[in-house]
């Protein structure tokens, strides 16, 4: 066993922060508004290193390095340490690129990757319907092809960003006679145009990051489907192992998230003395640690695996469900550490030199967390079917 | 960054964990532990194995590995809840290993490694586990008190003492004014008795300092979290195994969604504590900042881990779970002595500085 990363990525890590010094840091303080355009140079620069988007290949904008998960990881930590943008966050670097590059045709990788990859095009995912949920193979909407474009019809909810969003990869029902599985297209379209209209809900925060999407007579052109027609469904597939992958190295969050716990112990008074004198707290924080430093050292296992090429096995599906769990009992030990502070709405998201109160925003957020991705009890039918070879419930169709 | 096993290692655990299905199946597992004492054959053939000295020296007869792989093989263990005296007779030799002179180390070390002597500890009293809770005095060259919990100790042919002042001492069987009188403790895989002391001529081990007591404290903890994420993995295996065999209302029980969901969360709160035992275990030996602390949390998390997990396995076999042939039941008193024996998860967490 051996936790260092050894010599030779010690020296690939001096290469990243001397990049890092030179190319991030004189922009690190910019104001709001000349931040954009330094992140958009620094990006080029770090692809151009090899540092970003390394499993993409050039011809689309990516810098196509060798598969290196230590180097990946050395970058993680760099950049993180001092918060230089790293790949543009949303659904359409995390899922459609991946997508594109193992489905797509030519024109779809040359027309679309390129400038998903550096923020120009916004992506919104189109998956759930009001009755297609967990049971998401169940959608309605529907795509006719008429005139050689497709014609959609129908509502998607749940859309992350989709009113700051230029196009939406959707699942639409092509094959209304074929069965369940089998009669689902992957789709994309533009959601600039009059078919589309876009309404944000206002979540339990206060916020609106997610919308429903109404399509009337929305088109499409006949070669924006990616895959076959009728195999939407597998190819949603891939898509979903890259969200979940997307999750996976999660542990350092769970880490950052309870060392943030322990400090709101140590600032919170209970009967007089800190929060974390009090011998409940104290024992409640240490079984909590318990099962953060299992996740962290679970997820170095399996990097480990990764990095040696063999699978990580069963414990890789628990992942999403493990972090969960911690987000739910760190609100509950943030609950009882606020006090009155409960009582008090949240600022939003990030506001400095938010009070205590900002704990409700991860009161709620960890519930959102439960939910997104594959809710936990469907994590759980995962774990017992595909991990532990339990049979399959009754109720559920074959497709999958 | 390589947080793995060996192939040696994997290959190692393989070996044992078939050893142990060869020479202990349930029907003899059971039958040992309705005895409740020790068995000096199966105990001689893990020595012949090896198991009796996989980290004392090699310059005294063990292998001089490290305590990875001593806890693997605690894992295993646990895993097939062998009965046996490995965990008593593995910490007497590595107390011996660091705090013994070299006359000590080489008059008792090779035949520790070798198993043709069997050793224990003498730990807790009834002031607790903990060597500051210790008062048993060591003046004048012999001891006068109690010990209890000591495995195998009526068995033993020496015990290593935990003294007052935070030193060890040695006492031989059969010394004067030693008595032994066998607990009737709950888990008969691993018989304990309670040890008493009467002007029982006892010699110091030369080199055992507060330092070698408190490694040999976090060494038991390691162990203690090994045995117990083996015996809680195994339960998780036992469970899902049942819930697919049995069946009710005309299919597996493992095939609704209750039992399912029970079983999904039981493995997801076992199986990433690997990685906690594995780092607890590593960091004794290589980073020495973090060796009490991850001892302590991973005895306290697996201990807690176990215990529920046996709990949870007796329930989901219903009725046969509840029965004394049920091999279950084994592994549920097994939980509770890796609960207990060396402190509770509580007595951990509040030794852990936050």
């Amino acid at each position: 066993m051996d936790l260092t990363y050894g010599a030779e990525y010690e020296v690939f890590r001096q290469e990243v922060r001397a990049f890092l010094e030179r190319a991030w840091l004189p922009h690190a303080k910019l104001a709001k508004a000349e931040r954009k355009a330094a992140e958009a140079a620094f990006r080029r620069e770090a692809i151009e290193q090899g540092y970003l988007y390394r499993a993409i290949p050039r011809q689309y904008g990516g810098s196509e390095q060798k598969p290196d998960v230590m180097r990946g990881q050395v970058i993680r930590e760099e950049f993180g340490r001092v918060r230089a943008p790293m790949e543009v966050p949303g659904v359409g670097v995390g899922m459609l690129v991946p997508t594109l590059l193992e489905c797509g045709t030519q024109e779809q990788k040359d027309r679309f990757i390129a400038k998903t990859l550096t923020g120009e095009y916004l992506w919104a995912q189109g998956y759930s319907e009001p009755n297609a949920g967990s049971d998401l193979a169940s959608v309605r909407t529907r795509g006719v092809l008429q005139d050689g474009e497709w014609v959609i019809n129908g509502q998607k909810v749940w859309s992350t960003f989709a009113q700051y969003a230029r196009f939406m990869f959707a699942m639409v029902r092509t094959e209304p006679d074929a069965p369940k599985h089998q009669g689902l297209s992957y789709i994309l379209l533009d959601l600039k145009q009059p078919g589309v209209t876009i309404r944000p809900l206002k979540q339990v925060t206060g916020g609106e990051e997610f919308c429903e999407v109404f399509f009337d007579n929305a088109k499409a052109p006949a070669d924006w489907i990616v895959g076959e027609r009728g195999k939407g469904w597998q190819v949603s597939k891939t898509t979903l192992v890259h969200e979940r992958n997307s999750f996976i190295g999660n542990a350092s969050s769970s880490q950052a998230l309870y060392d943030k716990l322990v400090e709101l112990a140590r600032s919170t008074f209970l009967n007089g003395k800190p929060a974390i004198e009090d011998a409940v707290i104290r024992e409640r924080l240490l079984v909590l640690e318990g099962y953060v430093a299992s996740h962290v050292y679970s997820s170095y296992r399996q990097f480990s695996m990764t990095a040696h090429g063999q699978h990580s096995g069963i414990v890789g599906s628990m992942n999403k469900l493990i972090s969960t769990q911690i987000g739910h009992e760190v609100a509950r030990l943030a609950r009882d550490l606020m006090g009155d502070n409960l009582l008090i709405a949240p600022p939003p998201e990030g506001t400095r030199g938010a009070g205590p109160e900002k704990w409700n925003n991860q009161f709620f957020g960890s519930l959102g967390v439960a939910i997104a991705g594959g809710a936990s009890n469907i994590q759980r039918n995962i774990i017992a079917e595909r991990g532990l070879g339990l049979p399959r419930d009754n109720g559920q169709e074959a497709g999958n | 960054m390589n947080f793995l096993l060996s192939p040696e290692q994997l290959e190692f655990q393989t070996t044992v964990q078939r050893f142990l299905d060869d020479l202990c199946p349930a029907t003899r597992l059971h039958e040992l532990f309705d005895r409740g004492e020790h068995d000096p054959a199966l105990w001689h053939a893990m020595c012949e194995l090896g198991l009796a000295g996989i980290a004392l020296p090699e310059a005294h007869g063990g292998a001089g590995m490290e305590m990875i792989d001593l806890a693997l093989v605690a894992e295993t263990l646990g895993s097939r809840a062998a009965p046996g005296p490995f965990l008593g007779h593995a910490l007497a030799g590595l107390a011996i290993a660091w705090g013994g002179s070299d006359a000590q180390k080489a008059r008792w070390l090779p035949a520790l490694a070798s198993g043709e002597k069997l050793a224990s500890v003498a730990l807790a009293e009834e002031g607790g586990w903990q060597p500051e809770q210790w008062g048993l005095s060591g003046k004048g060259g012999t001891l006068s008190g109690c010990k209890r919990h000591v495995p195998f100790a009526a068995d033993a042919d020496l015990l290593v003492v935990g003294l007052a002042d935070g030193g060890l001492a040695l006492v031989e069987r059969g010394a004067e004014g030693l008595s032994v009188e066998v607990e009737n403790g709950v888990d008969r895989t691993r018989a304990m008795a309670t040890v008493g002391f009467s002007a029982t001529p006892a010699e110091r081990l030369e080199g055992a300092c507060r330092e070698v007591v408190e490694r040999l404290r976090d060494a038991a903890l390691v162990l203690l979290a090994a045995d117990a994420f083996g015996g809680a993995a195994r339960c998780v295996e036992m469970a899902v195994d049942y819930a697919k065999i049995r069946e009710q209302f005309g299919q597996p029980i493992g095939r609704f969604q209750a039992v399912k969901h029970q079983l999904a969360n039981m493995a997801v709160e076992i199986e990433p504590a690997r990685g906690l035992y594995w780092y607890a275990a590593h960091a004794f030996d290589h980073v020495p900042a973090d060796a009490a602390r991850y001892a302590a949390l991973a005895k306290a998390h697996l201990a807690d881990r176990f215990l529920q997990v046996a709990r949870d396995t007796v329930e989901v076999h219903g009725g046969i779970g509840y029965t004394w042939e049920c091999d279950v039941q084994i592994y549920l008193k097994r939980a509770m002595f890796d609960f207990a024996w060396m402190g509770n998860p509580q007595e951990q967490r509040r030794r852990i500085h936050l």
